[in-house]
């Protein structure tokens, strides 16, 4: 390996350790807010954001996401779709329960 | 027969096939994971009361077994940044480190699991429990693949590293994004089942 790939791996290695400090954080403040016993739509609102944000950063940074093919990309697109579909059409059938019950 | 690509990128791709060939299996486990995560919604808004996952299940358990995947996930990825800079001793390190961690989840696990079932609390007791042995106990099935895949590349699967180690290399990212995944589904089912 030459020096430049291995200069470049060195900063990645830097950023790694950023993002596993953030994740660190972001599960402390994830626990935290559970103590506050909001009520459990805004709890269910607040627990999701901070999942998404720490599964993005994961994905970005150690799968690579940031810099990745588009052929992945595309596989993705795909795979959210479908991801989409299969949590909402059942979903909306119970469409009624859940504005009654939030 | 020598398998294509395993080194090399594919033109029409741009990828090599191991890679491309984790990524659609990945999707798939999306799917799989989505179909429970489509399941509890529908079971939740269903039932007449659910209760806070934080009533039934050890939160601060759940809460060290979540650093702990974590920072696996981050010496997963440092085995792998090890083999690029060329450094097999510290590779072996992380990657040990890596599968150690992953035996700690599951010894964690246990004890919870032991927990609610010496209290009769088993899958049978609530929909709540049934969801969350199901999902938890499908999440632990993937834990120990990933101990197994990343033992055989610690262990017999490391000779690669002497005659191929680019393709030994690419091993490691893809055994690493598997379990990043794993990583990933836990980041959503701890405050899902323990915190909400």
């Amino acid at each position: 390996m030459d020096a430049h790939a291995s200069d470049d791996i060195s900063k990645h290695v830097k950023t790694y350790f950023m993002v596993f400090g953030t994740l660190m954080v972001l599960t402390i403040v994830t626990v935290g807010v559970s103590y506050l016993h909001l009520p459990v739509h805004v709890a269910i609102l607040v627990a999701l954001f901070i999942a998404t944000i720490k599964g993005s950063l994961v994905a970005l940074f150690f799968m690579h996401l940031n810099h990745e093919r588009k052929m992945i990309y595309w596989v993705l697109a795909l795979t959210a779709v479908f991801f989409a579909v299969l949590l909402l059409v059942p979903l909306s059938t119970n469409l009624d329960k859940i504005v009654q019950k939030y | 027969m020598e398998i294509p690509y395993t080194v090399e990128i594919r033109p029409d791709t741009g990828l090599t096939n191991g890679k491309l060939g984790v990524w659609l299996f990945l999707a798939s486990e999306v799917m799989l994971f989505a179909a429970l995560f489509s399941s509890y919604i529908l079971l939740r808004v269903g039932s007449t009361e659910w209760p806070h996952g934080f009533q039934e299940l050890n939160v601060p358990m759940a809460a060290i077994n979540t650093v702990i995947l974590i920072t696996s996930s981050v010496t997963m990825v440092m085995a792998w940044a090890s083999l690029k800079m060329n450094n097999f001793s510290k590779f072996r390190m992380h990657l040990g480190i890596t599968i150690l961690l992953a035996v700690a989840f599951l010894v964690i696990k246990y004890f919870e699991y032991a927990e609610h079932l010496a209290t009769g609390m088993g899958p049978w007791h609530s929909t709540f429990l049934a969801i969350y042995f199901t999902m938890t106990g499908l999440h632990a099935l993937h834990i120990i693949g990933g101990i197994i895949v990343n033992g055989y590349l610690w262990g017999p699967g490391a000779k690669m590293w002497t005659s191929e180690p680019v393709r030994f290399t690419n091993r490691i990212e893809i055994a690493g994004l598997y379990w990043h995944f794993v990583d990933l589904v836990w980041i959503f089912l701890f405050p899902m089942l323990y915190l909400l």
